[in-house]
């Protein structure tokens, strides 16, 4: 059964972010939700904020052997190895299927290289249909042997300087952040200062589960992104500091989010609109239920707009 | 397509070491066709555990005295199947279906063996009925560990020409494993396409010997899945496609049900050399 959001909401459900102009503060999250149109049987990913798409790569890649994942508690350790079409493929099927059905589409890019960047985004700067780029940074380098790109400042502003000069300017460029390092807003400076019109804020955490029958990690590729409520606390402290440093910073947060409240302390520690992940999985329609949580939970606390809660933890 | 919907149960039963669930899913049951799943969320809305946990659909009833149901078979080993195996009479369950693709049926009244594994035999007797609907001859091996593991015994009798049960410890029927017994129940019916579901190694053993004896074989794999929907990517095993080309796809949604000789058995687990798209040395 479709759901729509309700259009009757006494509560201004709008958000800006980054120049976008969203209905709800409610998206996807990259690698939650594909290309979209497997979720659109369950909400209509017009009515979202957004769907921000798996990260594209230059060329088509199997990802890696299964197992691909391990439930943990309150979430689940991912290794799928950026499993996916390819650029062109991609432009072709997904991202035209997307602007046919009218959905604003967030194109999450991811390279093992500058060049891979530069390329993938070059491609979509001349495609119809994509709304902004988030920049998936949490890639090894295969130039620095494994070096995650978005461990070290100056390879994430690189990375994300390159994409900023082939995009067209009316286009933004979010900059997603990994957790695991020591400082998120020396990260987010360097990326802002690189000109990321906004940061994504949380990728997964590095994380290994053993299996305790054959005591060898269970993961194919041994380590996997820990994602769901489990890392929440860690998403959250982590936009309230970015939004600690950048008061005007666009920050799309994003981190085990689950019901409404959890989507209203991402708001108040600084995100302009949130990203539903992991819980997707368990839940397809939770896109537009927390929509709904959070619009309820807006109205009995006294608010018009949502926009008057964005921050509130600063003030 | 597909519906998310919350059903409430209407019976658990136990049946050797599984439990047979009942329950409500509005639109499920009127749309459910043979080899189809349904994924369950498990735990409760406040649980810890946020993978759905995928079910072969065993019965669908559009009609009755809760409206539709759909009967579902549990297994319980582990902290969601153990919470289903627990859930009682009236206790409410999230469930999302029917998923993936159907067995695709023959065109034409061709007999067919249909082989099960433990209690992957649940989505094959709606599959027999089918079959017999269509005028197929149906024979049915059932095979386990031991006899308490064997799955739908009555439902077979009930439909199959003969009915062949193997367990591993001869507790029941033969001592051995079904293959031992698929070469012969294929040259008696002259069975065109022989349908298995269950363990990975049984499968792959049963599309070779379907092979070997001119059969064609439908297998539905039980990869372990997150969603059920075809987002997550954690469900995929080596499949080549029409054009001879291997990926790396879905179970969930371009299957459950492959062909046999379709599926790099001997590569499941792996990313067998000259898949599309495989890392190359110093890739990824």
């Amino acid at each position: 059964m479709m759901r729509a959001v309700p259009a009757a909401s006494s509560v201004d459900m709008t958000t800006t972010l980054a120049g976008l102009e969203l209905p709800s503060p409610v998206l996807t999250a990259s690698g939650c939700a594909a290309a979209g149109r497997e979720i659109d049987q369950f909400v209509d990913i017009t009515t979202i904020g957004g769907v921000v798409t798996k990260s594209v790569m230059r060329e088509a890649r199997s990802g890696r052997a299964t197992p691909r994942m391990a439930e943990t508690p309150s979430g689940m350790l991912n290794g799928i190895g950026l499993q996916g079409p390819g650029i062109d493929s991609f432009i072709e099927k997904d991202l035209a299927w997307l602007e046919r059905r009218g959905a604003r589409t967030i194109v999450s890019i991811a390279g093992g290289t500058f060049d891979e960047y530069q390329y993938v985004a070059a491609r979509l700067a001349g495609a119809e249909g994509v709304a902004a780029i988030e920049v998936n940074i949490s890639c090894p380098n295969v130039a620095e042997r494994g070096l995650v790109f978005a461990c070290d400042p100056m390879a994430s502003a690189r990375a994300v300087s390159i994409v900023r000069n082939v995009t067209p300017a009316h286009i933004p460029v979010l900059a997603k952040l990994s957790p695991d390092v020591t400082d998120i807003t020396a990260i987010a400076r360097a990326v802002v200062d690189a000109g990321a019109s906004g940061v994504s804020l949380i990728n997964t955490l590095l994380g290994m589960v053993i299996d305790t029958t054959t005591l060898k990690p269970r993961l194919s590729g041994r380590t996997g992104g820990l994602s769901g409520p489990a890392i929440r606390p860690v998403a959250v402290r982590a936009v309230y500091q970015v939004r600690a440093m950048f008061p005007d910073l666009p920050i799309l947060g994003m981190g085990g989010i689950r019901t409404g409240l959890d989507a209203l302390e991402f708001l108040a520690a600084g995100a302009n609109a949130v990203s539903v992940g992991t819980v997707v999985f368990n839940d397809p329609m939770s896109l537009v239920r927390i929509h709904d949580e959070l619009a309820d939970a807006l109205a009995e606390r006294g608010y018009s707009s949502l926009r008057e809660v964005v921050s509130a933890a600063h003030l | 397509m597909p519906v998310q919907v919350t059903g409430e149960i209407v019976s658990n039963t136990k049946a050797g070491d599984y439990h047979v669930l009942t329950m409500t899913g509005k639109g499920i049951p009127e749309d459910a066709k043979p080899g189809q799943f349904v994924a369950l969320s498990v735990g409760g809305e406040l649980g810890s555990t946020l993978l759905r946990r995928a079910f072969s659909i065993y019965k669908a009833q559009s009609r009755g005295a809760y409206g539709g149901t759909i009967d579902i078979v549990v297994s319980p080993h582990g902290p969601g199947t153990d919470w289903l195996a627990n859930q009682q009479r009236g206790d409410r369950v999230n469930l999302i279906g029917p998923l993936g693709k159907p067995f695709a049926l023959p065109r034409d009244p061709v007999p067919c063996v249909l082989v099960g594994g433990g209690y992957g035999s649940a989505p094959l007797f709606m599959l027999a009925d089918a079959l017999a609907a269509r005028g197929c001859r149906v024979d049915v091996i059932l095979g386990a560990s031991n006899g308490s593991k064997l799955f739908g015994v009555v439902d077979a009798r009930r439909i199959a020409s003969t009915l062949s049960i193997t367990t591993d410890d001869g507790s029941v029927g033969t001592k051995g494993r079904v293959t031992d017994l698929l070469p012969r129940v294929i040259q008696r019916a002259q069975s065109a396409v022989v349908y298995a579901c269950g363990p990975m190694a049984m499968l792959r053993a049963v599309s070779e010997v379907s092979t070997a004896n001119g059969a064609h074989s439908q297998t539905a794999v039980e990869e372990s899945m997150a969603c059920g929907i075809g987002v997550c990517m954690t469900c995929v095993l080596p499949v080549i496609g029409d054009d001879g080309q291997t990926r790396m796809v879905r179970s969930c949604v371009d299957g459950p049900s492959f062909h046999g000789n379709r599926v790099r058995w001997d590569a499941v687990g792996t990313v067998p050399e000259g898949t599309i798209g495989a890392p190359i040395a110093g890739g990824h």
